[in-house]
């Protein structure tokens, strides 16, 4: 790692002031991505997991440390060069999906592209979009608004948003939060196919099952790093695969009963 | 950034949310539509006012019998007979300021024309009468000196009685009756309209004074003398000549009061255009009002949807918008909104002010100044809560906005 490290967080620090409060939510955090690691982040709630994330995402920044993205120095950078890292080198997905409402999701895919600073055409920026589409396994649901879609169909748009400028990173904050476990399960499969394809993945998740989808989980405490650990990812198409075998297993029975 | 996006996001943005569109380009419509409406009416009006008072004639001094009323009107007066013809004449033969001169008896008759019978009004008048009214005749001719002076039985009929007693046919060389009295039609006058008061001037029939005094109306004296004056300048000499030969005439000693009352046009035209002005005063608060209410409409409807706007802004900022390639889109969501409204507001306000002044007959007038004011300042408020939420949002982080609620 060392120097090839994608993201290289040093001495991270955030303090929320609100009003003659102060929040110390993260302390002086350390982190080092590998390209092409799949990391999950864990800690109880309130531990700064969503802080850390978002000054990764380059949606908020730091009060102090230091934080080098693919070589850039993200920290010190001004607000429109920011815009552009989070349009070229970032793909965030929401745990609460924030998908435009009333617009397809066609249009909600291709609305990344739109701000990129070379400008494609519209042929361009159209089929990208379906491209992304298609690859989440949507490309049936090109027209549909985000009221006529499932939850975990929304996330899979909010993927596509995210894919569809071809990041080096993906940025995840508890992206099956509001999701049942079937469907949990699915998006950690298509998570792990990206991973499987090249992407940096980082997670938050406050279930330790779903951790262990990644390669490595971190986890917070109190704005510090508690504890940093590698391991084996479990494989969620397997999962599936034993969830579908299981219900085929007790259906017949149930019906056959008398 | 795809600069044909902004647009194109902007229309859909508007067309997204349909239902705040249309209530925003409502309210805009409404108060634009209102001031052009109110203040073209007022304007419309005020321009009848002004129009009628020149269709009185050009430099006319009226002259009542009896003396001067507090307040200084005594229009349809007449109940003083101290006017007589000889001094209309006399006040043209004498003052070479005065160029025109009728004694005037007015009555209201009946007229038969065939089995058909109309009521309407009866004048005596001289030969310059229509001269002094700047009114002409349509068809025919009014009747000369030589008829008033041999008292001829003659008339000159308005619009009205030709459209009631004759359908409209020609009535030229027809013969009506007045009490009895053949008298023929040689002349149809012009269409006038109606009058400051909201006569219909056109139904009437005009006749030599002579033949009018006695024959007609019964009457001995002039209940109003008709006088026109050969130029502005000439008016006030005028009027101290018109009063000195009258009291002359009528042997008023020098600590009697006038038995008469001069009234030039120009104090006709003074109290009219007042009573237009009260009236513009009044539709343009009416117009402010409305301009008002549709400006707290537009306010409204776009202070609802801040929350969403405020989400929106922090997810365009965090997909890789700059802030201000944000508020391009909002800036121009915004125009396009008001100017949709500003031109359905202009569109209702000038097709109001058509129908409204087609039914009162008035002239439609289009206040340039009323459009761009209304325009103006709905524009604002509309730009002002369209712009100013997503403008606060995009100065916000992006998390922030996104958190918003
Ligand atoms: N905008 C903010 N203003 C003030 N304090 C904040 C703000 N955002 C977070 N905090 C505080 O910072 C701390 C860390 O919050 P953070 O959202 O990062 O926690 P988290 O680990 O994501 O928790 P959860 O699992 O509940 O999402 C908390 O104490 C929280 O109250
Ligand atoms: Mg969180």
């Amino acid at each position: 790692m060392g120097e090839s490290g994608l993201v290289r967080l040093k001495a991270i620090e955030r303090v929320y002031r609100t009003g003659r409060v102060e929040v110390r939510a993260l302390r002086g955090v350390d982190l080092e991505v590998a390209r092409g690691e799949f990391v999950a982040i864990m800690g109880p709630s309130g531990s700064g997991k969503s802080t850390l994330m978002n000054i990764l995402g380059c949606l908020d920044q730091p009060t102090a440390g230091n934080y080098h993205l693919d070589g850039q120095d993200v920290a010190r950078m001004r607000k429109g060069e920011l815009a552009r890292i989070r349009n070229r080198i970032l793909g965030f997905v929401f745990q609460a999906f924030h998908l435009l409402p009333r617009t397809s999701a066609q249009e909600n895919v291709e609305l990344p592209l739109l701000y990129r600073d070379e400008e494609l055409s519209w042929k361009d920026i159209h089929s990208r979009a379906r491209a992304a589409l298609e690859k989440v396994g949507l490309g049936e649901r090109l027209d549909h608004t985000p009221n006529e879609l499932s939850g975990g169909q929304k996330q899979r748009v909010a993927i596509a948003r995210a894919l569809v400028t071809e990041p080096r990173v993906l940025l995840a904050d508890e992206p099956t939060g509001n999701l049942d476990s079937r469907t949990t399960l699915e998006i950690i499969d298509l998570i792990q196919g990206l991973h499987r394809q090249g992407l940096t993945i980082l997670m938050v998740t406050h279930e330790p099952d779903i951790a262990r989808y990644a390669q490595r989980t971190i986890t917070l405490r109190d704005g510090l790093m508690a504890s940093d650990v590698r391991h084996t990812p479990l494989d969620a198409r397997q999962a599936l695969d034993d969830w579908t075998e299981a219900r085929q297993d007790m259906t017949p029975t149930e019906v056959v009963a008398p | 950034m795809k600069w044909s996006a902004v647009p194109y996001s902007a229309l859909r943005a508007l067309r997204r949310n349909l239902m705040r569109t249309l209530l925003t380009a409502l309210g805009i419509i409404i108060g634009v539509g209102a001031v052009i409406t109110m203040v073209g009416l007022g304007q419309g009006a005020s321009a009848e006012v002004k129009e009628q008072v020149n269709r009185l004639g050009q430099n006319v001094v009226l002259i009542f019998p009896g003396e001067r009323q507090l307040g200084g009107v005594s229009i349809g007066g007449g109940s003083a007979n101290t006017l007589t013809a000889e001094d209309a004449r006399a006040l043209r033969e004498e003052i070479p300021e005065v160029i025109a001169s009728s004694p005037e008896v007015r009555s209201t008759r009946v007229v038969v024309y065939g089995n058909r019978n109309w009521a309407t009004r009866v004048y005596g008048q001289s030969h310059d009468y229509l001269q002094i009214r700047n009114w002409g005749v349509e068809s025919g001719e009014m009747f000369t000196e030589e008829h008033v002076a041999e008292a001829a039985l003659v008339a000159v009929v308005g619009q009205t009685i030709v459209e009631e007693l004759f359908e409209g046919s020609d009535p030229i060389g027809e013969t009506i009756r007045v009490r009895g009295l053949p008298l023929e039609i040689i002349g149809v006058l012009e269409r006038k309209g109606m009058s400051l008061m909201g006569s219909v001037q056109d139904d009437i029939v005009i006749v030599p004074y002579t033949t009018a005094f006695q024959r007609i109306s019964g009457r001995t004296h002039a209940m109003v003398i008709n006088v026109q004056v050969f130029d502005e300048e000439s008016m006030e000499i005028a009027r101290v000549k018109i009063a000195d030969l009258l009291r002359e005439r009528h042997r008023l000693a020098p600590y009697q009061e006038d038995d008469f009352t001069i009234q030039t046009q120009e104090e006709v035209a003074q109290m009219a255009t007042e009573t237009s002005r009260v009236m513009t005063w009044l539709l343009a608060s009416i117009a402010g009002i409305s301009l008002f209410v549709g400006g707290i409409g537009i306010m409204n409807v776009m202070l609802v949807s801040v929350t969403e706007r405020t989400r929106e802004v922090g997810l365009r900022l965090a997909v890789g918008a700059r802030g201000p390639d944000v508020l391009l889109q909002f800036l121009i969501e915004a125009v396009i909104l008001c100017l949709l409204g500003g031109i359905g507001g202009i569109v209702v306000g000038l097709l109001g002010t058509e129908i409204i002044a087609s039914i009162a007959g008035w002239p439609a007038l289009f206040s340039a100044e009323a459009m761009i004011i209304a325009v103006t300042v709905s524009a604002a408020v509309g730009l002002f809560f369209g712009f100013y939420p997503a403008w606060k949002a995009s100065r916000l982080d992006p998390i922030v906005a996104l958190r918003r609620e």
